[in-house]
């Protein structure tokens, strides 16, 4: 066998041996983005052949009410729940951090609820959010009552929605903190006592010392939770739904405004540039926290 | 310097009073995690009268009716004549099943490539299969929808499992890494007994990676069990609906369910990832903690 064919017959293997993942590429990401791009460009209500209308789509984005705030809300939660999420997260990962006795047991009580299935989540919240016999009011009223604090109707009132998928949202918060936790685990013990021997407090350290350490990891963090967040929908799609006192438009955001789009008023072709609009601002975010972070994350050699 | 002489420069600060805050805290913590669990299930054991009534009791009024009400109100939601839990369960249990046989085999397939073989276009390859992480699934759920409807998928449980045997981007790169830690004497030791790459991914890779697969298998479950986008969009009869889509409908059909029912169905589908979770001991929380450093 010449060197030539050889070296075909290794290509034909190796291609052949991840031929699944290339087919379900074409097949199930791939095929549908470019069909999706193609439907961006049409006025498509399902039941007859797509009619090209350039970029109307695109354009009537710029003038769609609805459209803006359901993006403005969007950017709304990602810019409230991320770096709560990441604080949070660190904060707890750092108590874990020390000579704690039954660290197994607390690392367990936070990673649970990451488990939850959502449509459990948004059940659970529901009733612990009741306006009525919620667990959340009857606590405050107790802990504060005299004060006058008696709670709210957290779901059904438009300033406390925002909130509240907030603090939903945090409830599952556990898989970072089991993250954040290995990372902190990794940080040389000698790097922290000569950062101890020169005199830095625990704040300097952790600043100066731990932070530019695990960095790498913030960062991976931070953009798989804004990929997240810019998707959100299963927990305000149920909880809106469940609430028919409340604001409806009080927890609608980008992926709800576009499945309705797509599958209730049959309008995929404004659907599918919606889509393309929260894929490009996903890719773009991402590139601008991986340029914005070059100077601020360390790697280390 | 040992690891123990160094903690103690650094952990000397700690008196007993800091020791007493970190501890607080972390049990603060704990109840904030853990009391909206508990709070489902004592409210699950409670009769309705009782469930609707300002109160921080854990447990009915009286104690010893704890089994009876677990008894009415579980019966009740497991044999609810419209949102019919015991087909959903069947249906949950069949999408997960399939799609987790169909992700660890395929995802090992895939990785055994990226991991063991020479060939021209693997680091693009790969870096592609990276990328594809980065894509929201409702952009394609559009595309998705209508592909499965023109093949007549729409109807059916197929879109919920087939595309599972199409290998995930996170499992192959979990199980490349894992193979890679492999050696490759053990490769070249069955090459030589004349066995090719399959028989070597077979009869040496895949039993010496039980622990990864297991790994992938259970995340891929959890996921499964969990997904509500995509039962809501390719199911379109209630008759194949998931837990996850059940409970919602359970919850909107009569707008009145009481709040006892409400959380023993919640429990009914909560309960088993949670015991999954007991019976693989943290097994779940461990390769968080090492995928996630490493990605």
């Amino acid at each position: 066998m010449s060197a030539r064919s050889a070296q075909l017959k290794r290509d034909l293997t190796g291609w052949l041996w991840v031929s699944p993942w290339v087919i379900g590429f074409l097949a199930f990401l791939f095929g549908p983005m470019l069909v999706s791009l193609y439907y961006s460009f049409t006025d498509y209500p399902l039941l007859e052949p797509p009619i090209w209308t350039g970029l109307d789509n695109y354009r009537r984005m710029l003038s769609d009410e609805t459209f803006r705030a359901v993006l403005w809300r969007t950017a709304k939660f990602a810019i409230i729940f991320i770096p709560l999420a990441t604080v949070l997260a660190l904060a707890i990962a750092g108590l874990l951090n020390g000579k704690v006795k039954a660290g197994g047991f607390f690392q367990a009580a936070v990673f649970i609820p990451t488990l939850v299935p959502m449509a459990g989540s948004a059940m659970i919240w529901l009733w612990m959010l009741n306006g009525e016999y919620g667990l959340i009011n009857m606590t405050i009223t107790r802990l504060f009552g005299w004060a006058g604090l008696t709670g709210a109707n957290w779901l059904s009132d438009t300033k406390w929605a925002m909130p509240s998928i907030v603090m939903i949202s945090l409830w599952s918060v556990g898989q970072m903190v089991i993250v954040y936790l290995a990372a902190l685990k990794e940080v040389p013990d000698e790097m922290l006592e000569a950062a101890a021997l020169d005199g830095m407090g625990p704040i300097r350290r952790f600043l100066s010392v731990v932070l530019p350490l695990i960095s790498p990891v913030i960062l991976f963090n931070v953009v798989t939770l804004m990929i997240g967040a810019l998707q959100i929908f299963a927990i305000p799609y149920i909880l809106s739904a469940a609430t028919p006192g409340g604001d409806p438009r009080a927890m609608y955001f980008y992926t709800m405004y576009m499945y309705d789009n797509g599958f209730r008023y049959g309008q995929m072709g404004y659907a599918s540039a919606q889509a393309w609009v929260q894929l490009l601002i996903t890719l773009g975010l991402t590139a601008m926290l991986f340029i914005a972070s070059k100077r601020l994350v360390h790697y280390r050699a | 310097m040992s690891r123990d002489g160094s903690s103690t420069v650094i952990r000397g600060e700690r008196g007993i009073l800091s020791r007493v805050i970190v501890y607080t805290t972390l049990i603060l913590i704990t109840i904030a995690f853990l009391m909206p669990l508990v709070w489902m299930v004592a409210t699950s054991f409670k009769t309705q009268s009782e469930a609707s009534r300002a109160t921080f009791s854990l447990l009915p009024d009286d104690p010893t009716k704890i089994f009876q009400n677990a008894k009415d109100n579980y019966t009740a939601v497991w044999n609810d004549p419209v949102v019919r839990f015991p087909v959903y369960l069947r249906n949950t249990l069949i999408i997960a099943g399939l799609s987790v046989i169909g992700m660890a085999l395929s995802s090992a397939i895939v990785a055994y490539g990226f991991a063991r073989l020479d060939w021209r276009g693997k680091k693009a390859l790969f870096a592609l299969v990276l990328a594809t992480m980065m894509i929201p699934f409702p952009v394609v759920m559009g595309p998705m929808f209508l592909l499965f409807s023109w093949i007549g998928w729409i109807g059916s449980l197929k879109p919920l499992w087939v595309p599972a045997f199409f290998a995930g981007a996170f499992n192959v790169f979990m199980l490349r890494q894992f193979f890679m830690g492999i050696p490759k004497d053990l490769d070249e030791a069955a090459r030589i007994d004349g066995c090719g790459n399959w028989g070597i991914f077979w009869r040496i890779i895949l039993p010496l990676s039980k622990p990864a697969l297991a790994v992938v298998a259970l995340f891929h479950f959890v996921f499964v069990w969990n997904d509500f986008l995509a039962p809501l969009i390719f199911l379109r009869n209630q008759d194949q609906f998931t837990l996850a889509l059940g409970l919602q409908l359970y919850q909107s059909k009569a707008g009145q369910t009481p709040w006892n029912h409400l959380m023993a169905a919640s429990t009914l589908v909560i309960a088993p990832v949670l015991v999954l979770f007991l019976l693989t001991q943290g097994a779940l929380v461990k390769s968080v903690a090492t995928t996630g450093i490493k990605g």
